[in-house]
């Protein structure tokens, strides 16, 4: 449904997509995993032909970017971190005015903007308040309501969850939910993996405009060495004699910068963590907190690239200008 | 097929448009007390040395042509707040007319510009002036005030799409209203500015607007004034429509390749 060959952006002297291959078949969710400036958003506004490639081609429902981007603009919905709604108009006149751009008749218009309203939970607030008063996660569910109201087959969410507090997050995930219910064709940016493995059924891991790494999250994760076990000590000088504890069991830890804590690798989950913890009570070693985590983006990275530099440089730290949109 | 589409997109934008200046009419005031201010400094700090109540009667021509080529400054800026927001963004990822959006601008910046023509008539009756002619003249006038009022507006337009930012667009979007306002025949003869600048102020569409409301609304000039030659002094109104209808031929179709062009590079 969304096919990328050989996709190829620069700006300037800086090439943003340098030869991105992708494919995402019908009624799937693919996840686009990438740190800032790593080329999701350009992708994305190729596929919303916003921006001409310079080599290769964007397909979306078998119409090329490049000869039909009419045709490519009928079949897409498209919603941004930027969740661009009219400060200035209702929920409710927001929805409207995109389906009659869409070109949808008057009264369908109407209908299709009240239903989704009742869909996205915001017929309380869609007369009576301005899209510029909403909550970033209402802000977002508005956005995320243009993007399907006229039931495009194909719907592109950039970065949906980025600048959301835990409650906006988890609303907007239920929202997406619901989308590939309906058999709607989604790809997905994001800087988090485990939003990615939450609603994507496969994941494109993308570095410097380069796909890096292919798979489901599963695959990805056992490539990137499984969860993660943090465990601090509650007094610090006992953090070196938990490592040895621990590699005395075959259990390999990295202490962090400042000692304090330590972070293992496990395939096994929860019965890793009581492995971990066991043996740490056996050499007597008083454990404060435990956890079991999926990898953060960043130790993914580092494992599927073998790339200190690209692996630990943290999200949002450099911002290039590809993250910015092109204005 | 197309053109509908334009128009049928360009309403829905209008639309909206409309309801968001209902919503902030703070940004009116500029278009309401801008031209009021205009009018009782000319007609009272310059009027009295130019002619007095003669003056003020051939005032209000000058200062509408004026006022409605100052008004593209609110195609410029509010289009940039657009493109600044992404809002253009989100539009240009639809399937709508690559013109509705910048149409829907032109068209509804005419509301806050029938506003200030409102505005500065009422001001001139306030401090004499009498339009003279019969009602079809002064219909017909008006008419011709909004159709150069929507044609600077594509100005505009331009200015924000190639500006991109509100910033540059509110500055660029005034600085080249002033030479244009007052190298012209709005507030003197065209004949009595140096003679290096007459042939320009002759030619200016700003003195072909000024000229034709003045004829439209059956106002003179004070006496002391020279009277401008020329061919569009002698048939104002049939130049100033041709003036709107070439700022438009030339403006929309610029504006709209700018409006493709953003960001594709």
């Amino acid at each position: 449904m969304i096919a990328l060959h050989g996709l190829v952006k620069r700006f300037g002297g800086r090439t943003a997509l340098d030869g991105v291959d992708l494919e995402v078949p019908a009624g799937t969710v693919h996840g686009l995993l990438g740190p800032n400036g790593a080329g999701k958003t350009t992708i994305v506004r190729v596929l919303t032909t916003l921006l001409s490639p310079d080599g290769g081609d964007a397909l979306v429902a078998g119409r090329s970017v490049r000869s039909h981007p009419d045709d490519v603009r009928r079949s897409l919905g498209v919603s941004g971190q930027y969740a661009a709604v009219d400060e200035r108009l209702t929920g409710f006149e927001n929805l409207r005015m995109v389906a009659r751009l869409y070109g949808m008749p008057r009264r369908t218009a109407v209908e299709r903007a009240r239903r989704l309203l009742a869909d996205f939970r915001l017929e309380d607030v869609a007369d009576t308040l301005l899209a510029g008063q909403y909550s970033g996660g209402m802000r977002r569910r508005l956005d995320l309501a243009g993007a399907v109201i006229a039931r495009p087959p194909v719907v592109i969410l950039d970065e949906p969850t980025t600048g959301l507090d835990p409650r906006g997050r988890r609303d907007t995930w239920d929202a997406v939910d619901s989308l590939t219910a309906d058999g709607v064709t989604v790809l997905l940016t994001t800087q988090y993996l485990e939003e990615a493995d939450r609603l994507a059924d496969s994941i494109s891991v993308i570095d410097r405009g380069r796909i890096v790494a292919e798979g489901s999250a599963r695959t990805l994760k056992s490539r990137a060495g499984g969860s993660r076990i943090d465990v601090s000590c509650t007094r610090v000088d006992q953090v070196r004699t938990a490592r040895t504890a621990l590699a005395r069991h075959g259990l390999e830890a990295d202490a962090d910068d400042r000692g304090h804590r330590l972070t293992l690798s496990t395939e096994e989950g929860v019965g890793g963590l009581g492995r971990v913890l066991r043996a740490l009570e056996e050499a007597g070693i008083d454990v404060e907190e435990a956890s079991l985590r999926q990898p953060t983006l960043d130790e993914v990275f580092l494992a599927l690239t073998g790339d200190q530099e690209s692996g630990g440089r943290p999200s949002g730290s450099r911002r290039s200008p590809e993250s910015e949109p092109a204005r | 097929m197309r053109v509908l589409r334009a128009l049928g997109d360009g309403r829905v934008i209008a639309r909206r448009n409309l309801i968001g200046l209902r919503r902030t009419p703070g940004a009116l005031v500029t278009g309401i007390a801008q031209p009021i201010l205009f009018v009782l400094i000319l007609a009272f700090v310059f009027g009295g040395a130019l002619g007095g109540d003669q003056y003020r009667e051939f005032l209000i021509g000058g200062i509408l042509a004026q006022t409605l080529t100052f008004n593209s400054s609110f195609t410029a800026v509010y289009l940039a707040k657009d493109l600044q927001s992404g809002l253009i963004d989100r539009f240009r990822a639809l399937p709508m007319s690559r013109v509705g959006v910048i149409l829907g601008r032109t068209v509804s910046d005419l509301a806050t510009s029938a506003i200030s023509v409102l505005v500065i008539l009422v001001c001139g009756l306030a401090i004499g002036w009498r339009p003279t002619s019969g009602i079809g003249s002064i219909l017909l006038t008006c008419a011709l005030l909004m159709l150069f009022a929507f044609a600077v507006s594509w100005v505009g337009a331009l200015i924000a799409l190639t500006a991109r930012s509100v910033e540059v667009a509110q500055s660029v979007g005034l600085l080249w209203l002033f030479p244009v306002c007052f190298v012209s025949g709005a507030f003197v003869s065209a004949d009595m500015l140096p003679s290096a600048l007459q042939a320009i102020a002759r030619w200016n569409p700003v003195t072909a607007v000024a000229t034709a409301a003045r004829d439209g609304f059956g106002n003179s000039a004070p006496a002391g004034f020279v009277a401008p030659g020329g061919w569009p002094a002698e048939h104002p109104a049939l130049y100033a429509t041709l003036c709107c209808i070439t700022l438009i031929a030339v403006f929309a179709p610029m504006a709209v390749m700018r409006y493709r062009s953003i960001g594709r590079r």
